[in-house]
C-alpha cells in the first residue's frame, strides 16, 4: 500500500466531499450579516440541488444547472425575506418551514418525476464540467499539487464566492451599509439605508449561493435519486453550526469547512490510515466512529464558549440577528 | 392590527399559490412506480385502542373482509430501499391471493423505531380499524409488538427480522440472505480471478455489530474465496444503515486505498455501483437489482422477496378463520427463517455481459447445492470450481473454517454453524477479511 497515495487521498476526499458545506455556510452568512437568522439552509440546499440537477441534465450543461440552482434556491430566499421582512413573521419558525418545504419539494419533484429521471450520464456536457480540472503546472507539486489544484471547477467556484463575499463585506460600501443594517438597522435606516431593500437582495442572493452548494451535492452523488435520503444529508444544519465556528468571517469558513470536513472523511479513511501508519495511527482503529461524528459538534461547542468569553468587539455575530426591524416600533 | 392582519392573508394565499405551483411542476411525467398505494391510515395520534373489542368476533370472515395492517419505518411511498422492499412484498403478496391492497391493506408509516409509544399507538390505531394481522418491518419494534400481542390475542403479530414470539398469534421472520450473498460472492471472485486482482472490496453499514451483517460479509467473503482462493476481502463500515454520501465515499476510499476490483456492500442505495462504475470496476449490489443502475459494473445483486413470507404468512392468518391463536401452529413455529430453497432469498439475475465466463453456470451449480439441503454456507466443506469442455464440476473439499484472528469455528468437515446467524451469536469474520 502506497502510503503517500493514503495521505494524498485523504487531504484530497477532504476538500473534495465536503465543499458543500462551504456554499451553505457562505450564503448563511450573507443572509445573517443583513441581521436575519435563516434556518433554512437545508432545505433552500434541497431546492436548489433538484432544481439545479434537473435543469442541467435537460440543457445539459453545468452553467444551466448553476445558474437554476441559484434561482431556485432564491426563490426560497425571497419566500423567507417576504415572511420575514414583509410580514415580519418569526424567523426561527420560518426558517424551519422553509427546510420542511424545502425537503418536500424535493421528495415530492423527485419521485414525480419517476421512471423519466434523467441520468447524469446521458448529459456529457455535465458530467465532463464536474470533473477534474487539474491547474496546469501547480497541479504537479507532491500532495498539496492534487489536493489543492487538482479538483473540480465547482470546488474552485466555491472558494472565489468564500473570498468575493469576504471581500465584499469587509472592502466595499455596500458592505459596509449591509453590516450596519445586521447590527443596528435603526441607526442605518436613520442614515438612510434602505433596509427592506438590502435585507430583500442579500437574502435572496445567500439562499442562491446555499443553492449551489446544494446543486455541487447533486452532481458529487452522481444525480443518483433514490427517494429515502436527501442528498443534502445534514449539511445544510452543519452550515448553520459552521458560521458560528468561522465567526461570520467567509474566509474562516473555509478552514471551518476543512476542520468538519476532516472529521468526516477521517470516519472513511481511518482504517487505511492505520493499515498505512500502524505504528503511529494504528490506534484509529480503536476509536467508536461515532466519535467522528461528535467531534466536529464538540469543537463548535467549544469555540462557541471560547468566543463568549471573549470581549464582545471579537465576536462576528450581528448585533440584531434574528430580530425583525419594524420601523414605527423603532 | 389592519395590516398584521393583511400581511397573515397574504401570506396564506401566497403559500397556497406556492402549492399549486408545486403541483403543476411535476404532474406531467407521470406517477411515480409507487403510487398504486393505498390511502394511508390515521394518523398515530388518533388511536383508539377502546375500538379493539369491534374486531373480536371468532366467526369467519370471508377474503374480501380480511383486513392487513403494516407499520414502516420509512414512507410507503418510497421507491426504493427497506420500506419500499416490505411494502412491495406485502402488495404482490396480496394481489396473489386475491386481496385488495387499495382497500384491505391499511398502513402507519414513518413509524421511528426507538420511539415504543409511536409504534404502540401505531398499534392501537390499526388495532381500531380492525385488522386481522400486523406486520412491523423494523427490528426496534420488538418491545411495543411483544407488548401489545398479549393486549390484542385475536390479531395476529408478525414482526420482520427480531427474535421474540409466543406460542398463539405472534411470530419473527427473516431470511438466510447469507446465502445469496454467497453466490454473490462467486461472481466477485469469478471476475477477480479473471482481472489478476485479488483485492475485493465491501461497503458494510455495519461489522461485527450484528450478526446479520457479519455473517453477510463472511459468506460473501467464502464465495469470493471458492472461486478465486487469495481473495481478500477489504471491509469499509460506516456505521450506519443508511446513509448515501457515506456510501460513495467509502466505496471510492476501497478502490482507491487497496485498488478493488469488485466493490459489494451491505447498505441500500446504489451509490457503491455508480462509484464501481465511474471507476471501471465491478460490483455486487444488495437488496434490488442495480444492473439498471450500473449496467457496465453491477455483477449481481443479493436480493430478498419478501412476497415469498408475505404470502405465506398471510395465507396462514387466514386459514385461522378469526382464530388469532391458531397462526403460531399455522406457521410451524413462531420463526420463520427461509432461504434460497424457499425462494425467499436469492441472487439477482447475473449481467452476463460484465460477469465472467462460466459464472451464471457455477452460480447455479451452487445453488442447487444449496437447496438440496446438503451443503450450508458456514460448513467444514469448502467448494471449489472447475470447467472443463464447457461442463462446470463442483467438487467439496473438507478444511476447517477458520476466522481471520486463526480461530478454528468449525473443523474439517463439520457441520454448518448457520445457527450462528439466526440465533444471532455470529461476531467474527472469517480468514482473509479485513476492516480497514
Amino acid at each position: 500500500m502506497d502510503t503517500m497515495n493514503v495521505i494524498t487521498l485523504f487531504l484530497f476526499n477532504i476538500v473534495l466531499c465536503n465543499i458543500p458545506l462551504l456554499y451553505g455556510t457562505v450564503g448563511e452568512i450573507l443572509t445573517e450579516k443583513a441581521g436575519s437568522l435563516n434556518l433554512g439552509v437545508e432545505g433552500t440546499m434541497a431546492v436548489g440541488a433538484i432544481f439545479g440537477y434537473l435543469a442541467g441534465c435537460a440543457a445539459n450543461s453545468l452553467g444551466v444547472g448553476l445558474l437554476v440552482s441559484f434561482l431556485a434556491a432564491g426563490l426560497c430566499g425571497l419566500l423567507f425575506a417576504l415572511l420575514t421582512v414583509t410580514f415580519q413573521a418569526n424567523q426561527n419558525v420560518t426558517g424551519l418551514t422553509i427546510t420542511t418545504f424545502g425537503l418536500g419539494l424535493y421528495f415530492f419533484v423527485g419521485k414525480g418525476m419517476g421512471e423519466n429521471w434523467p441520468a447524469m450520464t446521458g448529459a456529457s456536457s455535465l458530467v465532463k464540467g464536474f470533473a477534474t480540472l487539474e491547474i496546469p503546472g501547480l497541479f504537479s507539486i507532491p500532495v498539496l499539487g492534487k489536493v489543492i489544484f487538482g479538483q473540480n471547477a465547482l470546488v474552485y467556484l466555491g472558494i472565489l464566492v468564500a473570498a468575493a463575499v469576504w471581500w465584499y463585506l469587509n472592502c466595499t460600501k455596500t458592505g459596509l451599509r449591509l453590516r450596519a443594517v445586521g447590527e443596528n438597522p435603526g441607526a442605518a435606516d436613520s442614515v438612510g439605508v434602505n433596509i427592506v431593500l438590502y435585507k430583500y437582495i442579500h437574502l435572496v442572493a445567500g439562499s442562491g449561493i446555499m443553492g449551489l452548494g446544494g446543486f455541487y451535492m447533486a452532481l458529487y452523488m452522481s444525480g443518483s435519486f433514490e427517494g429515502s435520503n436527501c442528498w443534502i444529508n445534514g449539511y445544510g444544519w452543519i452550515a448553520i453550526a459552521l458560521v458560528i465556528f468561522a465567526n461570520w468571517n467567509p474566509l474562516l469558513s473555509i478552514l471551518g469547512t476543512l476542520v468538519f470536513g476532516f472529521f468526516n472523511t477521517l470516519k472513511i479513511y481511518a482504517g487505511a490510515l492505520a493499515m498505512a501508519f500502524p505504528g503511529a495511527l494504528g490506534w484509529l482503529n480503536n476509536v467508536p466512529s461515532q466519535l467522528y461524528k461528535a467531534l466536529p459538534f464538540l469543537i463548535t461547542a467549544i469555540v462557541l464558549v471560547a468566543s463568549s468569553v471573549r470581549a464582545r468587539e471579537g465576536s462576528g455575530q450581528p448585533a440584531a440577528l434574528g430580530l425583525n426591524y419594524f420601523r414605527e416600533e423603532r | 392590527m389592519k395590516k398584521k392582519l393583511l400581511a397573515l392573508v397574504m401570506a396564506m394565499a401566497m403559500i397556497l399559490s406556492l402549492a399549486a405551483c408545486g403541483g403543476g411542476n411535476t404532474s406531467t411525467p407521470g406517477s411515480s412506480p409507487a403510487a398504486s398505494s393505498q390511502p394511508s391510515a390515521s394518523t398515530p395520534s388518533a388511536s383508539t385502542p377502546s375500538a379493539s373489542g369491534d374486531q373480536s368476533e371468532p366467526a369467519a370472515e370471508p377474503a374480501s373482509e380480511f383486513k392487513v395492517g403494516a407499520i414502516y419505518i420509512n414512507s410507503q411511498n418510497d421507491t426504493a430501499g427497506y420500506t419500499f422492499q416490505h411494502h412491495n412484498g406485502i402488495v404482490t403478496a396480496m394481489k396473489e391471493l386475491g386481496l385488495d391492497p387499495e382497500t384491505q391493506l391499511l398502513i402507519v408509516d414513518n413509524v421511528d423505531d426507538g420511539d415504543d409509544t409511536a409504534v404502540a399507538n401505531a398499534i392501537d390505531t390499526l388495532a381500531g380499524q380492525g385488522v386481522n394481522i400486523i406486520f412491523g418491518i423494523s427490528f426496534g419494534y420488538i418491545g411495543a409488538m411483544d407488548e401489545k400481542s398479549a393486549q390484542y390475542p385475536d390479531i395476529i403479530f408478525s414482526h420482520g427480522t427480531g427474535y421474540l414470539g409466543n406460542e398463539t398469534n405472534f411470530n419473527n421472520y427473516f431470511g438466510r440472505i447469507y446465502q445469496a450473498r454467497y453466490l454473490a460472492g462467486i461472481a466477485a471472485g469469478l471476475k477477480s480471478k479473471e482481472l489478476g486482482n485479488n483485492n475485493i472490496g465491501y461497503v458494510a453499514a455495519w461489522n461485527l455489530e450484528y450478526a446479520e451483517t457479519c455473517s453477510g460479509i463472511n459468506a460473501f467473503a467464502l464465495g469470493a474465496q471458492s472461486a478465486n482462493p487469495d481473495a481478500t476481502v477489504y471491509v469499509n463500515k460506516i456505521s450506519t444503515w443508511g446513509d448515501e454520501k457515506l456510501e460513495r465515499e467509502a466505496a471510492q476510499a476501497l478502490i482507491n486505498n487497496y485498488n478493488c476490483c469488485v466493490i459489494s456492500q451491505h447498505c441500500d442505495s446504489a451509490q457503491p455501483q455508480l462509484v464501481a462504475a465511474e471507476n471501471e470496476v465491478f460490483g455486487c449490489g444488495y437488496n434490488s437489482d442495480m444492473t439498471e443502475q450500473a449496467p457496465t459494473a453491477h455483477l449481481t445483486s443479493a436480493i430478498w422477496h419478501w412476497n415469498v413470507y408475505y404470502q405465506t404468512a398471510i395465507q396462514a392468518a387466514m386459514d385461522c378463520n378469526g382464530d388469532a391463536s391458531k397462526f403460531v401452529d399455522n406457521m410451524g413455529g413462531n420463526a420463520y427463517y427461509a432461504g434460497i430453497k424457499e425462494g425467499f432469498v436469492d441472487a439477482s439475475p447475473l449481467n452476463e455481459s460484465v460477469a465472467a465466463p462460466y459464472t451464471a453456470k457455477i452460480m447455479d451449480g451452487v445453488r442447487a447445492l444449496m437447496e438440496s439441503g446438503t451443503w450450508d454456507v458456514f460448513s467444514g466443506i469448502k467448494l471449489s470450481y472447475e470447467v472443463t469442455n464447457g461442463t462446470v464440476n463442483i467438487s467439496r473439499t473438507a478444511a476447517d473454517l477458520v476466522d481471520n484472528q486463526g480461530n478454528v469455528i468449525v473443523a474439517a468437515g463439520g457441520p454448518s454453524v448457520d445457527d450462528g446467524v439466526i440465533k444471532g451469536s455470529m461476531d467474527y469474520n472469517v480468514a482473509g477479511v479485513i476492516e480497514g
